[in-house]
């Protein structure tokens, strides 16, 4: 048979080919960003942001037409590694660099002595959705939250959920507790909440991956929770506020008072919370403090991490000019239309200013 | 002309009934080579394929497990198990619930329907191929799953003493039977389709022969049809089996995934599937996260490989007294 040493041959090749197509990705996917001309702006980070990002680089655009911006939606993950390797001219990121993190000369498209600025520029309270027959108002502290959650409490008429809701007609049905399926920010900011709330009954730490041990539902997706919740009987999730549709969100009962997750309550959050010790006055990554009176506890509060002083002076000034939009008032009112999300204090929006008007 | 016509006749008399290459005829040179060359793309494109998720995948299997549990999912082999598990699981109870309807549809339509009827019910099915699969994942999740819900109850409460039925019934519905039920039409067209082919191939003669013995129309498919096609049919479910294995979107839309090793049906604590699993995480996956994905992908590429190796392997060999020859 005179194929054989051809298909012999053909595998040889295939081979080889697959190892050159892989070497010159990677070459390129290196080299992606800092090519990039002045007058485009890179950047990379959190999907939570998306939608308020889709806003804000169609308005920028549209006031600075010389100007394009990219923002890939690919997680705050990949935007922190981006930022760090000098790819993205800025990062989104669902929380702020770590103190191992930050450091100068640690950035490759940072100037060798500069540091990078955590910048809070959207948040989103992260509302409990519910889907029960007959109930349009409920209460639940964070432990019961939590309990539920974990997988502890399980029917509508546990002895937790009636002391918070005395009036409500609370069924003997089944929870079914809605969690994200994907890794994901709100995962993290509610896991942290319920640690931070009810650490007796939430064991487990922050994360962006739901804890497998606490069991429950998984649905893909922002949407696919509050479809599933939306689908199911005596469901119950967590998701953005924003997309929480027609369903139900309960209160969280904080310090006594319930409350309900709206703008005001959300970013009354950052106004309660200090900022990491030991940084830069101009960096204002902020330690939450979800326990304070007044404050909805389970928040969102998504980063704009730049450079204190570019490398390339031009890339610096396009920084400059854009986040300082999506921090103005203007920026953030878009956003809170496109997205839904809660509008930084007038206060917050000055620090922001100041910080950004130190960027070189 | 005249030429040809002399040499063809004492040529095919003398030389074996397969000739190489005749100079004289460049085109039958031209196609030679276009067909083998096709047949080798199809080894590049696999071995290519290969190739990949073998180099972007092993530095996640060749990692330090510690490494992995840092700055991955997790040890590689406990983190994928459930997940092998999840893929095997749901595409066995499609084929479960598919095969039989299917081999229903493909008889009736090849010998019990009237032509009329047969032709347009055979158009419908194939439609049914060409139904995106993100169409059926939102039917899935809007629709069946809450419908499902009564029937998952009354099953869990009367057969929950049965394992399968047993444990906490889902809220939502999102469940694997429900997954499976979905995949199941999603591979009903390709064994029907390629059953009814199969059954309209079976010896008119062995039939009739059948027939004139005084065989129902029953007994008659049961001697002369479906031993001839059973090769056909193993394939036919071979060919959907892959489909159900390499399902992604629906799976993703639909069913509630998590990470463990259960025989339960109704519950929400499914095993997931890899695909579904890396359609979920690699849109924020990075570094070694990436990497295991793909390694995940490589189990996959491999489960499918060992499962169509079966299927050559149980076709080549029933071939031989399936009853054709």
């Amino acid at each position: 048979m005179s194929i054989k040493p051809i298909a012999v041959a053909a595998l040889v090749t295939a081979a080889a080919l697959a190892f050159t197509g892989c070497a010159t990705n990677e070459a390129g996917s290196a080299g992606t960003g800092t090519t990039s001309g002045a007058q485009t702006l890179t950047g990379v980070g959190a999907s939570s942001q998306k939608a308020a990002q889709e806003k804000w680089v169609a308005d920028f655009q549209s006031k600075n037409s010389s100007i394009t911006v990219n923002y890939s939606p690919d997680g705050s993950g990949a935007g922190r590694s981006a930022f760090i390797a000098g790819a993205a001219a800025f990062a989104g990121s669902d929380r702020p660099l770590k103190d191992e993190e930050m450091g100068a000369g640690k950035f490759a498209g940072c100037a060798a002595d500069s540091n990078a600025l955590n910048l809070p520029v959207y948040i989103s309270p992260i509302a409990v959705i519910y889907n029960l027959e007959g109930v349009t108002d409920l209460a639940l502290d964070p432990a019961t939250v939590a309990g539920i959650f974990a997988g502890k409490i399980t029917k509508w008429n546990d002895p937790a959920i009636v002391a918070t809701n005395p009036g409500a007609k609370l069924p003997d049905t089944a929870i079914t507790a809605v969690h994200r399926s994907d890794d994901s920010g709100t995962t993290n900011n509610f896991t942290d909440t319920l640690n931070k709330l009810a650490p007796d009954v939430w064991t487990e730490k922050a994360s962006d991956t739901f804890p497998a041990a606490f069991g429950g539902e998984a649905a893909n997706g922002t949407s696919g929770v509050v479809q599933a919740v939306t689908g199911g009987t005596g469901t119950i999730g967590y998701a953005d506020a924003s997309a929480a549709g027609k369903l139900g969100k309960a209160s969280i009962v904080v310090n006594g008072k319930p409350l309900q997750p709206t703008a005001e309550a959300a970013a009354a959050i950052l106004d309660h919370s200090k900022t990491v010790a030991g940084r830069d006055a101009n960096d204002l990554a902020y330690s939450l403090d979800r326990t304070s009176e007044g404050v909805y506890p389970a928040v969102l509060v998504s980063y704009a991490i730049v450079c204190q002083t570019y490398k390339d002076p031009a890339v610096g000034a396009l920084v400059k000019n854009y986040v300082g939009y999506l921090a103005s008032a203007d920026g953030q009112k878009a956003a809170a239309d496109a997205a839904g999300s809660a509008p930084l204090s007038a206060d917050l929006q000055a620090k922001v200013k100041t910080a950004l008007d130190s960027v070189k | 002309m005249t030429a040809k016509l002399t040499s063809t006749p004492t040529g095919a008399a003398a030389a074996p009934p397969r000739p190489g290459p005749d100079p004289k005829r460049p085109g039958e040179a031209l196609f030679r080579g276009l067909a083998t060359g096709a047949g080798i793309l199809i080894l590049v494109i696999l071995a290519l394929v290969a190739g990949f998720l073998l180099i972007q995948g092993s530095p996640a299997l060749f990692a330090d497990p510690a490494k992995l549990a840092s700055q991955g999912y997790g040890e590689f082999v406990s983190w994928v198990l459930p997940y092998v598990w999840g893929t095997v699981w749901a595409a066995l109870l499609a084929l479960l619930l598919a095969v039989p309807i299917a081999i229903g549809i493909a008889l009736f339509i090849s010998h019990y329907a009237p032509r009329r009827l047969a032709q347009p019910l055979g158009y419908l099915i194939d439609l049914l191929a060409a139904v995106p699969s993100v169409v059926f994942g939102l039917w899935g999740s809007l629709v069946l799953a809450p419908a499902m819900l009564p029937l998952f109850t009354t099953l869990n409460t009367h057969l929950g003493f049965i394992p399968l039925f047993a444990g906490q019934v889902s809220g939502t519905g999102r469940t694997i039977l429900t997954a499976a039920i979905v995949l199941a039409t999603m591979v009903l067209p390709i064994i029907t389709s390629l059953c009814r082919e199969v059954f309209l191939q079976a010896p008119r003669l062995h039939e009739e022969a059948a027939l004139a013995l005084g065989a129902t129309r029953w007994e008659m498919v049961k001697m002369a049809v479906l031993p001839f096609a059973r090769p056909g049919i193993i394939a036919a479910v071979m060919l959907g089996l892959g489909r159900a294995l390499g399902e992604t979107m629906a799976v993703t839309m639909l069913l509630s995934g998590s990470r463990n090793l259960t025989f339960e049906l109704l519950t929400s604590q499914n095993p997931n599937t890899i695909a579904a699993v890396i359609a979920q995480n690699f849109p924020e996956a990075f570094g070694l996260k990436t990497n295991q994905l793909i390694a995940a992908g490589l189990v996959l590429f491999l489960i499918t490989l060992a499962v169509n190796s079966v299927a050559r392997w149980i076709v080549s060999r029933r071939a031989q007294y399936s009853g054709a020859n």
